[in-house]
C-alpha cells in the first residue's frame, strides 16, 4: 500500500541543516498496525507527516497504492488526504466553535457531501464511538478522552484506508488513553491501516509491527506482518528483508 | 466544498467572535453610512438650488446693469454702473421677436403700515407681466393691472406673510396701506410660494414699477426679467437684448445678460462635483474600514493557524482555504454595508425631518455604490490575509497551538 524509497527530508534551522529523515526505505501493507517510536527529534513525526502527505520529501519517492505522490499537485494531494487518510492528533485539533457532530462532519463538508447524508453518517460515527449523547456538545464541554474519540470519529468518517495517529494518548490519562487506543484498534480490525507515533513503549508494543527511529533513520523494525494477509503488490524493501531475520540494526548508508 | 457550506462555515466564524465582528461592522457601517448621508446632503443641496432657480419661471433671460468683467471692477450686483438700465431700455427690448414678455424690476425696502401696524418689507416695483414670468399665483384679488409702464397707479399686491401680519383675520382687500410716504390700495394677495433665491416671497409688497421709481426716487432698474418665446429662442433673445441695449447705450456693451439655463447648468455642475467630492471623502472612511478588516483578518488567520492546518489535513486545498477566509471578509463587509445602509437611511430621514424644506434623499447610485464599494473593499483587503492562510504550511500550522 505504501512504499517509501530513499526518502530524505532536511530542515534549515538558522545556519544548521537538520536531517529529519535520512534515506528512509519502508513498505507498509494494507491493514497493518504499526507503531513508530523513538526519542524526540528522531524524525518520527516528520515521517508521519510525510506519510500523511502534509510534507514533501526533498528527495526519494513515495508510492501510495503504487502511484508516485511527489509529482502530484497540491490540490490533488489534498484530495488524496481527504479520501484516503485520516488524522488523529495529540492535541485533538477540534474546531472550538463547532459542536462535536459538526467537527466530525467537517471532512464530509469539505468533500461537498449533502447535509442529509452527512447527518446520517455522523450519527453512525457518534454511535460507533459511544458519543451518541455528546453530538451537540462543544469541544470545551467534553473530556479529553471524549474529544479524542470525536477526533477519531472525524478521522474515520470518510472511510479512509489509512489512519495516522500522532501521540493520540499524549494528552490523556491512562484510562481514557486506553479507550482511545481501543477505538483505534477496532478500526484497524475492520481493515484500516493504522500507524501510531508514540513515546509510550507500552502503547507501542501493542502494535504488530514496531519501528524505532533515531536521528532520522529507522534503526529497528520488529514484528513481521504475518497476521494480516499479505498484499502481493508490496515490494520487499531492505528493511523488510532485515526484519525477516528478526531484530537487527539497520546499517547506515 | 459546497458554496452554502462555505458561507455557513464563514458565518459561524464571524458569529463566534462577537466583539471583533461588532467592531468591524461598526467601522464598515460608519463608512457606508457617511457615504449615504453625505451624498444625500450634496444631492439635497443640488436639488434645493435647482428648485430655487426653477421657481424663477421658465425660458428666463436676466439683464443686469453693468458689465461682468473678468478683470477688476466691482461685481455687477452691488457696484456702481456706468449707465443705468431704464424703463425705456426695457420697453425697447420688445423689438425682438424672440422676446415674449418683459418684467422690469426695481427693488428696495420700505416700511408698510396699516392703521397702527407697520412692517419693514421688500418692495418690488414691476409690471403686470411679472406674474406670468415668475409664475406667481394669487390667493385673493388680482395682480397689477396691465397698462402704461411710465404711469404708476396706486395699487399694491401683498405677499402672504405681510398680508396676515398687517390685517390678521380682517379683510384687507380694498384697504389702503401706506408705503413710505405714499398710499396704495391692496388689490391682491399672493399665494404662499416659499423662498426664492433667499427672498421670502411671502414678505413682500408688489407695486407698479413707476410708483416704485417714484418711491425710491430713482430712474434706474435693478434688473429686467425677459421671458423668451420658447426654449430655442433663448440664445436669440440673449443676442438681441445685447444688441438693442448696445445701440441705446452709445455702442457700449455695458449690461450683463445671463440665462436661467446657464445658471442652472453651472449650479448643477458645481453641486454634482460637490456631491462627488463629499462622497469621495466619505469613501476614505470606507478604505479605513477596509484596512481594519485586513488587520482583523490577519489577526484571525494568526489565531486560527492550527485550524487552517487541520482543514488542510482534512483535505482542504489552498483555494478552498482562501475562499473560506475571503467569504468571511466579504460577509463582514456586506453585513457592515447593510448596517451602514440602515444607519444612513435613518440619518437621512432624521435630517429630512429636521429640515423639511430641504429635499434630502440619498441617490440610488450612492446607495448601490456604497454597498458595492464596501463589498469590494472587504474582498480586496481580505485577499491578502486569505492568501496568507492558504499558503500556510500544514505541518507548521498544526504544530502551533
Amino acid at each position: 500500500m505504501i512504499e517509501l524509497r530513499n526518502l530524505c527530508r532536511n530542515f534549515q534551522i538558522g545556519d544548521a541543516t537538520v536531517h529529519a529523515l535520512r534515506d528512509i526505505n519502508l513498505t507498509i501493507d494494507a491493514g497493518e498496525y504499526l507503531s513508530i517510536m523513538g526519542p524526540s527529534g528522531s524524525g518520527k513525526s516528520t515521517l508521519l507527516n510525510m506519510l500523511g502527505l502534509l510534507d514533501r520529501p526533498d528527495s526519494g519517492e513515495y508510492l501510495l497504492n503504487n502511484s508516485a505522490i511527489s509529482s502530484l499537485k497540491e490540490s490533488e494531494q489534498a484530495r488524496l488526504r481527504r479520501e484516503h487518510i485520516g488524522f488523529v492528533f495529540q492535541s485533538f485539533h477540534l474546531v472550538p466553535r463547532l459542536s462535536a457532530a459538526e467537527n466530525i462532519a467537517l471532512p464530509l463538508t469539505l468533500a461537498g457531501v449533502a447535509p442529509a447524508e452527512r447527518q446520517e453518517r455522523v450519527t453512525q460515527a457518534l454511535q460507533a464511538l459511544g458519543l451518541s449523547d455528546r453530538g451537540h456538545h462543544r469541544p470545551e464541554q467534553l473530556s479529553g478522552g471524549q474529544r479524542q474519540r470525536v477526533a477519531i470519529a472525524r478521522a474515520m468518517i470518510m472511510k479512509p484506508e489509512l489512519v495516522l495517529a500522532d501521540e493520540p494518548t499524549g494528552n490523556l490519562d491512562r484510562a481514557s488513553g486506553n479507550e482511545v487506543i481501543e477505538a483505534l484498534e477496532r478500526l484497524q480490525q475492520q481493515g484500516i491501516t493504522l500507524i501510531i507515533v508514540t513515546h509510550d513503549p507500552l502503547l507501542g508494543q501493542r502494535a504488530q509491527r514496531q519501528i524505532r527511529m533515531e536521528d532520522g533513520r529507522i534503526v529497528e523494525d520488529v514484528g513481521a506482518n504475518l497476521l494480516v494477509p499479505q498484499r502481493v503488490f508490496a515490494q520487499p524493501s531492505t528493511v523488510r528483508a532485515n526484519t525477516l531475520w528478526g531484530t537487527s540494526k539497520f546499517a547506515p548508508t | 466544498m459546497k458554496t452554502s457550506d462555505t458561507f455557513r462555515y464563514a458565518l459561524r466564524a464571524i458569529t463566534s467572535h462577537r466583539s471583533r465582528t461588532v467592531l468591524m461592522l461598526l467601522a464598515m457601517a460608519i463608512g457606508t453610512g457617511s457615504v449615504i448621508v453625505l451624498t444625500a446632503l450634496g444631492e439635497g443641496a443640488r436639488q434645493y438650488v435647482l428648485n430655487q432657480f426653477g421657481a424663477l419661471g421658465s425660458h428666463l433671460v436676466i439683464v443686469l446693469p453693468g458689465r461682468n468683467e473678468t478683470t477688476g471692477g466691482a461685481p455687477p450686483l452691488l457696484g456702481q454702473t456706468p449707465r443705468d438700465l431704464t424703463l425705456a431700455d426695457a420697453q425697447a427690448l420688445r423689438q425682438s421677436y424672440a422676446v415674449e414678455r418683459i418684467a422690469p424690476l426695481v427693488i428696495g425696502a420700505a416700511p408698510v403700515s396699516w392703521q397702527e401696524r407697520e412692517r419693514e418689507v421688500m418692495v418690488l416695483g414691476t409690471t403686470s407681466e411679472m406674474q406670468p414670468v415668475r409664475e406667481m399665483k394669487m390667493a385673493q384679488g388680482a395682480f397689477l393691472p396691465p397698462g402704461d409702464l411710465e404711469r404708476g397707479s396706486a395699487v399694491a399686491v401683498l405677499g402672504d406673510t405681510l398680508y396676515h401680519e398687517l390685517f390678521g383675520n380682517k379683510q384687507g382687500l380694498g384697504q389702503w396701506v401706506r408705503v413710505g410716504e405714499s398710499r396704495f390700495r391692496v388689490i391682491g394677495v399672493l399665494a404662499p410660494q416659499g423662498q426664492s433665491l433667499g427672498t421670502d416671497m411671502g414678505d413682500i409688497i408688489v407695486i407698479p414699477v413707476a410708483s416704485a421709481q417714484a418711491l425710491f426716487n430713482t430712474e434706474s432698474l435693478f434688473r429686467i426679467l425677459v421671458q423668451a418665446k420658447n426654449h430655442d429662442a433663448i440664445p436669440k433673445a440673449q443676442a438681441a437684448i445685447r444688441k438693442i441695449i448696445q445701440a441705446r447705450h452709445d455702442g457700449e456693451d455695458d449690461v450683463t445678460v445671463i440665462t436661467q439655463d446657464a445658471v442652472l447648468a453651472t449650479f448643477d455642475r458645481i453641486f454634482t462635483a460637490l456631491t462627488f467630492g463629499v462622497a469621495g471623502i466619505a469613501a476614505v472612511s470606507l478604505a479605513v474600514a477596509g484596512i481594519l478588516i485586513m488587520n482583523v483578518m490577519l489577526v484571525s488567520v494568526t489565531q486560527r493557524t492550527a485550524e487552517v492546518g487541520l482543514l488542510k489535513a482534512l483535505g482542504a486545498n489552498s483555494h478552498e482555504i482562501e475562499m473560506l477566509f475571503l467569504t468571511e471578509a466579504g460577509l463582514l463587509s456586506i453585513l457592515g454595508g447593510l448596517t451602514g445602509l440602515a444607519v444612513g437611511m435613518a440619518g437621512t430621514t432624521a435630517l429630512g425631518h429636521a429640515f423639511p424644506t430641504f429635499p434630502i434623499a440619498a441617490p440610488t447610485w450612492a446607495v448601490v455604490g456604497s454597498l458595492l464599494v464596501a463589498l469590494v473593499t472587504g474582498l480586496i483587503f481580505g485577499l491578502m490575509p486569505a492568501r496568507r492562510a492558504a499558503r500556510l504550511d500544514p505541518v507548521q500550522a498544526l504544530s502551533r497551538r
